[in-house]
Formats: C-alpha cells, structure tokens, sequence
C-alpha cells in the first residue's frame, strides 16, 4: 500500500525502520519468547533499545492507542508497527511473530505441567518468575517516566492523572475500561487545549491559519 | 469433588460456533487486555457450560502468565483443554488444536480487525491536533497503568499459590524479588532473561 510523503518527524531521525516482512516476523518472534509475564518491559527494551524502530516517546504514544484499542496491548502495538511498514503484510507478519512459538511453547509447557506440576522446584520456580515479572513492569513505567517531559501538559496535570490511574487501578482496582474513559478523556481534552495555545501562540502574528477542525 | 476431574463433553458443531462466538464478542470488550475478560470467560465456560473445570480454568491462566509470550494465548489454552475434554471421538489432540485455533481467532479477529483501521486512519492523520492530544493526554496515564499492573501483579503474590496463601509474611522476599527488579530494569540495561532466571532460582529455592 503506498504511503503519502509526510515532512520527516524529527524525533524519528535517530530511528530506523524493519526490513522487512520477515525481519518483522522473526523480531517479533524473539521479543515475545523473551516475555515472561511482563512483556511491555520487553518491547521497550527490544523495539526502542535494540532494533531502534521507535523511540521512548512514541513507544509510550503508540501504546496508548494500543491499549484503548480493545485486544492485547502488545498484539495490538505489534500490528500497528507492522501495518504502519508493510500493510495487511506487515500486520500480519508481526502478528504471526508474536503469537506462533509462544503459543507452541505454552501447549508443550501446558502438556508437561499435567506430569509435573506437584513438583515444589517447579511452583517455586514460577512464583519467584512471577515477582520477578511485575517488577520488569514496575520498572519500565519507571523508565518511561522520562519521556514525559516534552509532553504538552503541565506537570501538575500529569502527575494528577497519572496518580489517579494508580491509585484507581492499583489499589481501588476499578474496571478498566471506565478508568481509561475518564481518564483519558481527561487527558485528551487537556492536551487539546494545551496544544491549541501552543499553536495560537506561534500562529499569531501571521493571523488565523492552522486552525483546523 | 476431585480437583484433577475432567468433565467429559460432547460439543457439536453448534457448540463450537457458540464457544467462537462468544470470544468473538469479548473481542471487542477487552479493552486493557483478554485477561480483564476473565470473569466472563469463567462463568460461560465453568458455570454456565460446564465445559472446563475450576483448576483446567486457573491452571490455563496460570500457566500462560508463566510461559513466554503476550498472556492472550490462554485463550488458546482454555479452548485446547475444552477440546481435550470433548469425548465426541477421534482423537483427542485433534479436538484441542481445533479448540486452541478456534477461540484465538475468535478473540483475535475483531479486535486486530480495528485496530488495523485505526492504525492506518491515526498515522494518515498524525498531525491532527486530535490525534496528537489523544496520544500525548494518555501518556501519563499510560505510564502509571504500567507501574499500576506491575503493583498488582506483585501484590497478588501471596493469592495466587493456595498453599501458601495463608502464611501472607512469607510474601515479602518475593516484594523484595519485585522491588529489586524494578530497580535493576530502571538503573541498568541488564538483559531481562538473567532477571526471570536468577528470579526462577530463589523461586526455587524458597520455596
């Protein structure tokens, strides 16, 4: 499908872009065996730190659309990444990348926990995993911290909303979906205004373009 | 009732195209990830069907969290383990699979079907002001979910194995096992799967 020539983003110099079809299938693939319950920790370290397809800001942009979106959040981020390259090809070559050897290693390890799962090494094993996969989670939305300083909103406003995610989701443990809408519309509506003054502020002195709807 | 227990089902052609159906519908619900579908997915596969049982339902889950890969294959899992459970004969591998392809498309067909849309309509239009304040008014947001998920994947450590859920203070070397991590994926650039394997040997180890 051919892509309409866009003036060049300048965050996405330090970018490059996958190969190709296959590159995507076989990245993916890797990305996903490396996913241990937290795989957003992955996918930050192996599309923004390894391959370079996208930066911390876009991977923290992208992902918010991947998770409005309904599905899995990674399926999701993963089909975007591969349709915005290829088209259908793309998408589904990254989506065959992130879901085939998983899923053959999760029926064979789901074949060998019916033989072996009374074994304590085996469930120790997995809870200690287990721990360690949501500090990989921690850990990340740590790291992500940073990209937030060119965002349009004031500091206040996002440490607002960021701390009524948290505390909404992680200790009210809310739906959500409901928690999403009215934070994210929030968010959006913000942003819009914020982004609307930053536009005037440089528009006006030529007058009233770049106004759009 | 033994845990280990089986039901053994006859599911037609018309089940089948419930069981599809149904995760096709949740598809378009799962807003955040299959795994907030989960209470659904119990009381029509457990209660209301009977096609699974309780520990086939949990150790699907389970076990998915524990296996590589992004958690929505435990949708496969529970329709392998409703084939496996279909006596309606032939082999019982070839139930499974059918299960396991049958309800990951299901819940995967919708959704990708969308968000394929609207990711060709929001890069064609990345310079909207609209699409620009959605990604970057959510950002916040989308930061503190992730440190969110991880808090309450710690924190439901001490639930998830039965047998230990009763001794709550044996749960804080793993909070440390959390903490550390986070600290260490944070600071350094350690490759990840030292961290799952040095988490896997304390595993082990304590318990």
């Amino acid at each position: 499908m051919p892509e309409t020539p866009l003036p060049p983003d300048p965050e996405t110099s330090a970018t490059v872009s996958p190969q190709s079809c296959g590159d995507l299938f076989r990245s993916f693939t890797v990305l996903a065996l490396q996913g241990f319950g937290g795989v957003a920790a992955v996918a930050q370290r192996e599309l923004v730190e390894r391959k370079r397809w996208m930066t911390n800001t876009q991977f923290v942009e992208e992902w918010a659309v991947a998770q409005i979106m309904p599905g899995p959040n990674l399926v999701n981020l993963s089909l975007m990444l591969g349709a915005r390259h290829f088209g259908v090809r793309g998408a589904l070559s990254a989506l065959a990348g992130m879901l085939s050897a998983p899923l053959l290693v999760l029926l064979s390890l789901a074949w060998l926990y019916t033989h072996y799962a009374d074994q304590p090494a085996v469930a120790g094993a997995l809870r200690g995993m287990g721990a360690v996969a949501a500090g990989l989670v921690i850990g990340t939305g740590l790291k992500l911290l940073v990209t937030l300083k060119n965002n349009p909103l004031h500091p206040a406003q996002r440490l607002l909303l960021g701390s009524a995610c948290f505390v909404t989701i992680a200790w009210l443990r809310w739906p959500l979906l409901w928690v999403l809408l009215a934070l994210g519309g929030v968010g959006w509506a913000l942003a819009w205004s914020r982004l609307a003054q930053r536009e005037e502020a440089r528009t006006r002195p030529t007058g009233s373009t770049g106004t759009r709807q | 009732m033994n845990a280990l227990a089986a039901p053994l089902i006859s599911l037609g052609l018309t089940d089948w195209l419930h069981l599809v159906l149904h995760f096709a519908t949740l598809s378009l619900l799962a807003v955040g990830g299959a795994i907030t579908t989960t209470p659904d997915m119990h009381r029509y596969l457990v209660t209301q069907q009977g096609w699974l049982s309780e520990t086939q339902f949990n150790a699907s889950i389970a076990l998915a969290q524990a296996a590589p890969g992004p958690n929505v294959l435990f949708i496969a899992l529970l329709g392998w383990n409703v084939g496996l459970n279909n006596g309606a004969g032939g082999h019982p591998i070839g139930w499974a699979l059918l299960g396991a392809a049958g309800c990951l498309l299901g819940v995967l067909l919708p959704s990708s079907t969308l968000v394929y849309l609207t990711a060709r309509w929001s890069h064609a239009n990345r310079e909207r002001r609209g699409v620009r304040a959605f990604k970057q008014g959510l950002a916040p947001v989308v930061v503190a979910l992730l440190i969110s998920t991880g808090w309450i994947l710690g924190s439901t450590q001490a639930a998830n194995f039965p047998d230990l859920a009763s001794a709550a203070h044996t749960a804080w070397p793993y909070w440390a096992l959390t903490a550390a991590t986070a600290l260490l994926v944070w600071r350094t650039r350690l490759h990840l799967l030292w961290l799952l394997g040095a988490g896997a040997l304390v595993g082990v180890l304590l318990g």
